[in-house]
């Protein structure tokens, strides 16, 4: 395993990136956001199942509740329509105050859980709200050439359809 | 031993170690920061942007401007010739709602036209790259240059099976509902329809405005017309119906106008009530998608069960924000989806048709072992070129051509720890010759960004990148930019 880092300007400056994992919607209760909390094979020896499914469903609670329809959205709604929507040039949405909370609660993941890890976690509004990308890094340092190898090696099984000829 | 054929590389001599059909060239288009650019203007959508990304709208606005001038020009008019009258012969009340109505619907129509329909923002490089990855593994898709089959996935709502499909432009697999706008080039979440008289696309976040837009334009729409007519009837009382007309000429062109719009603005809310009212989007209602016809299982799955609560999550639900951050400023390290103005959206034209089975280039002969490498650059500058040492010579292989366009290249031959630069050729357009189409980067072990093709005959025969360390068994993916092209890699080999 490669050693331990520590903090997430550490990781960055030390480690080079390795694959990227990511975990895609789960549409299955509509159009609701809900990620899939199925545990990615590539992040087998990285983060224990627990932690990581923990982690998605918090994320998925968070969402939920910014798309809640219920007393509060529409009297925000129906405020909103009686001033025809100026409203929105003064006042933040109900859904932009949940994704703020989410995005700290991101930071403070990866600076916990998942930097200690070698892992990144990308707030998925930043990727459209499609996906929650996962950087796994490698330390540059270390001669990371297995597990790097492991790694790239799992990352392209995947591939390995494409390449069957050989 | 020296090689043969045009150029400034004499003295470097390679041999071919590991090749492999590769197909495509992923190129992610990194985005140079220049001068803190923000992310509007380099949006990949057709799209116009004002005060600085504030403002969004489809790239057709003339019909929008007649709407703007329609409205103005019939509000302008009531006001100033109508409500004079009303105002001291009927009651003062009447210019305050028609001003209310106004404010209403400019209010609305400006929020409909100016906002964010909902557009979700294409897939990043990496993205694409591990959706094509699984698209394959659930395909099983073999080499040999046949059409891949088209990409849905399906998944079940509420008991419904719905189809996802994988949109070829943004390269995502598009969310239930969403649609692409082709007028727009942009996915669209709950996609409704494309409204040339907004001048944009109403999909999940402007619909309610546009809801309002034409309710309130209904009502403003009657209103006009039943207080002109009032007006003209009053008059004609006391002076005779010519003499009125003729005292208002105004009240005649607003009577002309609100006649023929009441009817389509007043029937367009009657049909977008019934949407809402049973949530479905045009769309969905125009190719009958949840209708009973199609079969007795058929239902609406996105339906709350009744009227009110459609209507309350439509009109009242939360509003998501906007997810392509238009007023951000570009990150210099941030991979940038592909725009279109360059040569790489290409791929998402080729990528469908994948005519990618390359026949034998005439004339063109697997090199054999020790043999060199022949890269004709003509016009090849020869400072350009780095020197290069022989360190050792290794086995060679073929060259193998490229055959379908999900191929990736396998690099095990390398001894561990080994350099190798990577060759990208494609023929050129007249010659037999192949000439060195692009060049690369190292990013990583394992992992390489190649950037953007020249276009073939630029003098960039010469142009090596940095050659990488590759950590056998190393495995390198390409996505085709160009047909008839040919990957290798080259072992630099020491004197």
């Amino acid at each position: 395993m490669p050693p331990q880092v520590h903090n997430l300007q550490e990781l960055r400056r030390s480690a080079s990136l390795a694959t990227k994992v990511f975990i895609q919607r789960d549409y299955s209760d509509g159009t609701i956001c809900q990620f899939q909390t199925k545990f990615p094979p590539e992040l087998d020896s990285r983060i224990e199942r627990q932690l990581f499914e923990e982690t998605v469903k918090t994320l998925n609670g968070f969402y939920a509740e910014a798309e809640k329809i219920g007393g509060s959205s529409y009297l925000e709604g129906c405020l909103a329509c009686a001033t025809a929507y100026f409203i929105f040039l003064c006042m933040e949405t109900h859904y932009e105050k949940v994704l703020k909370k989410i995005s700290r609660y991101i930071q403070e993941q990866n600076e916990k859980i998942f930097a200690p890890r070698g892992l990144l976690l990308t707030d998925p509004v930043e990727r459209g709200m499609r996906v929650i990308e996962i950087s796994i890094y490698e330390d540059r340092c270390s001669s990371g050439s297995s597990s790097s190898g492991s790694s790239s090696g799992s990352g392209s099984s995947g591939g390995g359809g494409g390449a069957g000829a050989r | 031993m020296p090689p043969g054929g045009g150029g400034p590389m004499k003295d470097c001599e390679y041999s071919q170690i590991s090749t492999h059909s590769s197909s495509p060239m992923e190129s992610p288009h990194k985005k140079k920061k220049i001068a803190a650019r923000r992310k509007w203007e380099v949006f990949p959508g057709r799209n116009k942007f004002f005060c600085n990304g504030r403002i969004m709208m489809a790239r057709q606005t003339g019909v929008f401007y007649l709407t703007l001038i329609l409205i103005l020009v019939t509000s302008g008019l009531f006001f100033a010739f109508d409500c004079p009258y009303l105002a001291v012969k009927i009651t003062p009340a009447i210019p305050v709602v028609g001003g209310i109505l106004f404010f209403f619907v400019m209010g609305t129509l400006l929020r409909t036209s100016f906002s964010d329909p909902g557009v979700l923002p294409r897939a990043t490089p990496d993205e694409a790259a591990d959706l094509e990855r699984q698209i394959d593994i659930a395909n099983g898709t073999s080499s040999g240059g046949y059409r891949p089959p088209p990409r849905t996935k399906e998944v079940i709502i509420n008991g419904q099976t719905v189809k996802l499909k994988y949109c070829f432009t943004c390269k995502i697999f598009r969310p239930p509902r969403a649609s692409h706008c082709s007028l727009c080039d942009n996915c669209v979440e709950r996609f409704d329809h494309h409204c040339p008289w907004v001048g944009n696309c109403v999909g999940k976040r402007n619909y309610r405005f546009f809801y309002m837009f034409i309710l309130s334009l209904s009502f403003l729409t009657v209103f006009i017309f039943a207080f002109v007519i009032t007006h003209v009837i009053l008059r004609s009382q006391q002076t005779g119906f010519l003499n009125a007309l003729k005292d208002s000429p105004a009240s005649v062109l607003e009577a002309v106008v609100c006649f023929f719009s009441v009817w389509s603005i007043v029937g367009l809310s009657g049909f977008h009530t019934y949407l809402i009212s049973s949530n479905q989007t045009t769309n969905e209602d125009i190719k009958g998608s949840w209708s009973n016809k199609r079969g007795k299982e058929n239902y609406n799955p996105y339906s709350y069960g009744n009227i009110f609560t459609n209507c309350c999550v439509a009109l009242c639900g939360p509003i998501s924000p906007s997810l392509i951050d238009r007023r951000g400023y570009i990150q210099p390290d941030t991979p940038q989806p592909a725009a279109p103005s360059n040569g790489i959206a290409a791929y998402g034209a080729t990528q469908s048709q994948s005519d990618m089975n390359i026949s034998d280039i005439p004339g063109s002969n697997p090199i054999p072992s020790g043999s060199r490498s022949r890269y004709s650059s003509p016009s090849a500058p020869a400072d350009q070129s780095p020197a290069f040492c022989l360190y050792g010579v290794a086995s060679s292989e073929h060259f193998t051509r490229v055959q379908s366009h999900k191929d990736s290249l396998k690099c095990n031959q390398l001894p561990h720890g080994s350099s190798a630069d990577i060759l990208i050729q494609s023929p050129h357009a007249t010659e037999d010759s192949w000439h060195l189409l692009t060049t690369w980067d190292q990013e990583g072990p394992g992992r390489l960004s190649i950037r953007a093709p020249h276009s073939i005959g630029s003098s960039l025969g010469s142009q090596w990148g940095r050659s990488g360390t590759f950590l056998a068994p190393s495995r390198l993916s390409f996505f085709a930019t160009e047909r008839k092209t040919r990957v290798s890699v080259i072992r630099k080999i020491k004197c």
